[in-house]
C-alpha cells in the first residue's frame, strides 16, 4: 500500500460524511426495516392470502400484546439492563385481576370478588409492587438486572401459581373485557391501546427529560454519574415501567384469550425481548427507542404469520424463528460496533 | 558486598516509540549482579518503558540487549521469566479472590502425581515464605480480605521468592506504611547480598537515596545522570529530574512562584478527618470562594478516591464534609451537584458521552434547571453555542458528535456542562493533562475566569506545573496524609517535589 492511499483512507475516518459512512452509522436503523421489506414481499408472493387487509388486520391484533410489553422493555434495554420477568409479571397481573372478579360457580378458585375499578387497581398495583422489587434487587442490593428479574420471572410464577391453583380463571372486569376483546369502527380496542401505549413509551422517550436521562444512562453509565444523575433512580424507574407495561399488557391479554391461567405467556418474553433487539435498540444501551421496536414488533408479526400462510413444516417454524433472532443479534453488536469506529 | 562486577545487563542506544512520540531515546543501561539500582525521573520520563523493556512487555524496540555478555532479544514476558527477570508492575496484579496461597503459587501449584493441587503442603509453604519477609498472614485466607499494603508485600514477596536473578519493583511503596517499607527494604538487601540485582523505581527520593546502590535520573526519554547513591542528594536529584529549563520548551517552574496572601472569602467547603481504609488518613481542609486549592502527590497518594468523596461517588469510613457551613452526607452524586459541587474527572470518557452532539453533553448536568418535564432542545442548543464560543470549542458545531472533536475541545466540553450555571465549588482532576500547549492555556484561562467570578475550585494533579500554574494555595498529599500546606509563601517545583 502506498502512503498516500493510507493517508486517504484516514482522512475518510476523521469525516465520516460520505454516503456509505451515514449508511454504517444508520445500519441499526435501516437493517431491521430492510428485513421487514424482505419478510413482507416474501410472504406476499408465497402466499396470495397474506397481503390482505383482513390479514393486516390479524398482524396487528397478534402483536398488540407484545407491543404493549415491549414498550417498557423498551426503556429497560436503552439503559443497558434486561428485564427476563416480563411475561411471567403479565401472567400473574392477568391471574390477578381475574382472581378479585366474581367467576361463575363452575369455576372452583377461592377468589375475593370486588368491584371493577378496585380489581384493576389491585392488579396494577400488584405489578408496579413487583417492579419496585425488581428496582430495589438492582440499585440498593446491587444484584445483576439478568440475574434479579431472573428470580423475579419465578416469583412472579410462584405467585400465579398460588392464586389458580391450577385452574382457570374466565371472567374480567368489563373494562378489562372491552380493551381486550372487542372492536370500535371495525378495530380492535388492543390494537388502539397498544398504538397508544407505544405513542406514549415515544413521547416519553424523546421529549422529556426523563426519557434523555434513559438514554444518557445507557449511553455511558459512568458519565451520568460524573454529570451527577441520580442513576439508581433512573434504572429503579425504568424497571417499574416495564413491570405495569407488563401487567397492562397481561391483563388484556387474559380478556384477549378469554381465560387465565397458569404458563400463558411464557411465549412472550422471547418475543417482547426480541422485537425490541430485532428492532435495533442496542443491548448496549443508549441507542434505539420505540421507532424500532415498532419496526421489530412488525417483523415478528410478520414472520409469525407469514409462515402461517405459506406451506411450512410447523415445527420448523421454530427453528426458523430463533435464526432470524440470531441474524438480529448479530446486526444489532455490528452496528454498535460500526458505530463506535465511526465516531472515533 | 559484591560491587563492580561485570554487568549482566546491558542496554545500549534503546529507542522506543508509541505512535509516533519517543519514550525512550538512545537510552543506554546497564545493571551488575548483587546491587539496588535506583530511578528516579517524572511521569513520562521513560523509566517504566525502559523496565517494561527489559521484562520483555515490549518486545519492539531499537538497540541492543545483552545479557550475560550474549545478545538477546525477549519476544514476550515468558521469555524474560525463562531468563530470570521478574517485575513487580506499578498496579497490581493478583488475584483478589483467590487465597494468599494460591496466589503466592500461582501458575506453579504444588501437584501430587495425579495432577492434583496439595493444598495442605502450599498453605504450608506459603506459609514460611511469607514468613521470612516478616509477613505472618493465614495462607488459606481471602487475599482481596488483606490491606493493599498487605496485598502488594505479597505480590512483592510472591516475585523475589521465585528465584529469579534480576527483579524489578515499579513504586512498590506507595501503598505501604512505614515499617512495611522497612521490612520490605531489610529484604532487598539481604537478596543484593546474595547476589540478586534489583532495579527500584519510586517517586520517593528518600527511599531511593536509602536503599540503592546507584541511582539513574531519567527526563524526557533520556538517561541524564548515573551516579552512585552516597554521592549525591534529595535536591541533586530534583534538579537533575526536572531540568534547569534549558532543554524544556515549556514553563517548567524551576523558579520560584509567590503564592498570594489568603482570602478571607467565605469557606465553601470544609472537609474535616476524612479518612478512607487503606487510602486516606484524617485528610482536612478547605476550600474558599475565588480561590484555587491545588491538591498536589504521586500517583496512588489518594487524591482520586478524595476527589470522589468531595462528589459524593465513595462514601468516607470517617469524616465530615460541610457545604458553606451545612454539613452534607452525600448518598449520591446528584446529592453532591444540588448542593453546588462540580466535577471533572481525570479521564474524559468517564464524564463524556462520545456518542452524542454536543449540545446534550453540555446541557446533561443542567437540565433541571432549564426544564421541567419536557425538554427544550432550542433552548439547550442556545446554552451550548453560548459555551462552544466563550471556550473557543472547534468546530463550532452544537449538533456534532462529540467524538468527533479531538480530545482538547472534548475536554473544554467538560468543563462548559458546568459553567451555565456556575457551581460553588468546582472540583478538577488533572485538567491539563495529555493537552498541547495552546488547549493548556486555554484551561488555566478558564479556571482563572470562573476564579474571578468567586467560584472555589479544587485541582487535583499529581503533574506540579498543573498545580503550580493554577492554584493560590497548595497542600500535599503524602500515602492518603496531608504532609504540608503552601500558602503566602514562595513555592517552585523543587519545593513540591520535595515536600511529597
Amino acid at each position: 500500500m502506498t502512503s498516500g492511499e493510507s493517508v486517504t483512507v484516514a482522512a475518510d475516518r476523521k469525516r465520516p460524511r460520505g454516503l456509505a459512512a451515514m449508511l454504517r452509522s444508520q445500519m441499526r436503523n435501516i437493517a431491521p426495516f430492510l428485513t421487514l421489506i424482505c419478510l413482507f414481499s416474501f410472504f406476499a408472493v408465497a402466499s396470495p392470502s397474506f397481503a390482505t387487509l383482513d390479514n393486516f388486520g390479524n398482524i396487528l391484533t397478534q402483536i398488540s400484546v407484545t407491543g404493549i410489553i415491549a414498550v417498557g422493555l423498551t426503556f429497560v434495554i436503552l439503559c443497558a439492563e434486561i428485564d427476563l420477568s416480563v411475561a411471567a409479571i403479565a401472567n400473574v397481573t392477568g391471574i390477578a385481576v381475574a382472581y378479585f372478579t366474581l367467576q361463575e360457580s363452575y369455576v372452583n378458585i377461592a377468589n375475593v370478588p370486588m368491584p371493577g375499578w378496585a380489581a384493576i387497581l389491585l392488579a396494577l398495583a400488584l405489578c408496579a409492587l413487583l417492579g419496585l422489587v425488581n428496582a430495589f434487587g438492582l440499585t440498593v442490593i446491587g444484584i445483576p438486572s439478568f440475574i434479579m428479574t431472573l428470580a423475579m420471572m419465578q416469583i412472579a410464577a410462584g405467585v400465579s401459581a398460588l392464586l389458580v391453583r391450577g385452574q382457570i380463571a374466565y371472567k374480567v372486569p368489563p373494562l378489562v373485557t372491552t380493551l381486550g376483546s372487542t372492536s370500535i369502527g371495525g378495530i380492535p380496542w388492543i390494537v388502539i391501546v397498544a398504538a397508544l401505549m407505544l405513542l406514549g413509551g415515544h413521547l416519553v422517550l424523546t421529549y422529556t427529560r426523563f426519557g434523555r436521562y434513559v438514554y444518557m444512562v445507557g449511553g455511558n453509565r459512568e458519565a451520568a454519574e460524573y454529570s451527577g444523575l441520580n442513576v439508581k433512580l433512573i434504572l429503579g424507574s425504568v424497571m417499574v415501567i416495564s413491570a405495569v407495561c407488563a401487567g397492562i399488557g397481561g391483563m388484556l391479554g387474559v380478556a384477549h384469550f378469554g381465560s387465565a391461567q397458569q404458563n400463558e405467556f411464557d411465549t412472550y418474553l422471547l418475543d417482547s425481548i426480541a422485537a425490541v433487539v430485532v428492532g435495533g435498540t442496542s443491548l448496549f444501551g443508549g441507542r434505539g427507542g420505540i421507532g424500532n421496536t415498532i419496526v421489530g414488533l412488525f417483523v415478528l408479526g410478520v414472520l409469525n404469520n407469514g409462515l402461517d400462510h405459506v406451506n411450512i413444516d410447523s415445527f420448523l417454524k421454530i427453528l426458523i424463528r430463533g435464526l432470524i433472532l440470531l441474524a438480529a443479534l448479530i446486526i444489532n453488536v455490528y452496528a454498535q460496533r460500526l458505530r463506535e469506529r465511526a465516531a472515533e | 558486598m559484591s560491587r563492580g562486577h561485570q554487568p549482566i545487563l546491558e542496554l545500549h542506544d534503546i529507542t522506543k516509540a508509541f505512535g509516533g512520540v519517543e519514550a525512550l531515546r538512545g537510552v543506554d543501561f546497564a545493571l551488575t549482579a548483587g546491587e539496588i539500582h535506583g530511578l528516579v525521573g517524572e511521569n513520562g520520563a521513560g523509566k517504566s518503558t525502559l523496565m517494561k523493556i527489559i521484562a520483555g512487555v515490549h518486545a519492539d524496540f531499537s538497540g541492543r540487549f545483552v545479557l550475560d555478555g550474549k545478545e538477546t532479544r525477549f519476544r514476550s514476558v515468558r521469555d524474560a521469566h525463562a531468563a530470570g527477570i521478574a517485575m513487580v508492575h506499578q498496579e497490581l496484579s493478583v488475584a483478589p479472590d483467590l487465597t494468599v496461597a494460591e496466589n503466592v503459587f500461582l501458575g506453579n501449584q504444588p501437584t501430587n502425581r495425579l495432577g492434583l493441587v496439595q493444598w495442605r503442603r502450599m498453605a504450608r509453604e506459603a506459609g514460611e515464605q511469607l514468613k521470612r519477609f516478616g509477613i505472618d498472614v493465614d495462607p488459606m485466607s481471602r487475599l482481596g480480605d488483606l490491606p493493599i499494603g498487605l496485598q502488594q508485600l505479597i505480590e512483592i514477596a510472591r516475585v523475589l521468592s521465585s528465584g529469579a536473578r534480576i527483579i524489578i519493583l515499579d513504586e512498590p511503596t506507595s501503598a505501604l506504611s512505614p515499617p512495611e517499607v522497612e521490612r520490605l527494604f531489610t529484604t532487598l538487601k539481604r537478596l543484593r547480598d546474595e547476589g540478586t540485582s534489583i532495579v527500584f523505581i519510586s517517586h520517593f527520593i528518600e527511599d531511593i537515596l536509602r536503599v540503592s546502590d546507584t541511582v539513574t535520573v531519567f527526563r524526557n526519554g533520556r538517561k541524564v545522570a548515573e551516579t552512585a547513591a552516597s554521592e549525591t542528594s534529595k535536591p541533586a536529584l530534583i534538579e537533575a529530574m526536572i531540568g534547569k529549563g534549558r532543554e524544556a520548551l515549556e514553563e517548567t517552574y524551576t523558579h520560584d512562584i509567590m503564592l498570594p496572601p489568603p482570602t478571607d472569602q467565605p469557606v465553601v467547603l470544609n472537609a474535616n478527618g476524612l479518612t478512607l481504609a487503606g487510602r486516606l488518613r484524617e485528610v482536612s481542609f478547605e476550600a474558599r470562594a475565588g480561590e484555587v486549592l491545588g491538591i498536589y502527590g504521586f500517583m496512588g497518594c489518594g487524591q482520586l478516591e478524595l476527589a470522589r468523596i468531595l462528589f459524593g461517588k465513595i462514601k468516607p469510613d470517617l469524616g465530615t464534609l460541610a457545604v458553606a457551613g451545612n454539613q452534607k452526607a452525600f448518598r449520591s452524586t446528584a446529592d453532591a451537584r444540588r448542593s453546588g459541587i462540580a466535577f471533572v474527572p481525570e479521564s474524559r470518557r468517564d464524564m463524556l458521552f462520545l456518542q452524542e452532539p454536543v449540545y446534550k453533553n453540555v446541557s446533561i448536568s443542567i437540565l433541571d434547571r432549564i426544564s421541567s418535564l419536557l425538554l427544550k432542545p432550542s433552548r439547550e442548543r442556545a446554552i451550548a453555542n453560548r459555551q462552544v464560543e466563550q471556550l473557543r470549542i472547534r468546530p463550532a458545531a452544537v449538533d456534532l458528535d462529540l467524538g468527533m472533536l479531538s480530545g482538547g475541545n472534548q475536554q473544554k466540553v467538560a468543563l462548559a456542562k458546568w459553567l451555565s450555571y456556575p457551581p460553588r465549588l468546582l472540583v478538577l482532576c488533572e485538567p491539563t493533562r495529555g493537552m498541547d500547549v495552546g488547549a493548556k492555556n486555554d484551561v488555566i484561562h478558564i479556571v482563572r475566569d470562573l476564579r474571578a467570578k468567586g467560584l472555589a475550585i479544587i485541582v487535583l494533579s499529581t503533574e506540579p506545573e498543573t498545580v503550580l500554574s493554577l492554584a493560590d494555595r497548595v497542600i500535599v498529599l503524602k500515602r492518603g496524609a496531608v504532609v504540608r500546606e503552601f500558602a503566602n509563601e514562595q513555592i517552585s517545583k523543587d519545593r513540591l517535589l520535595e515536600a511529597a
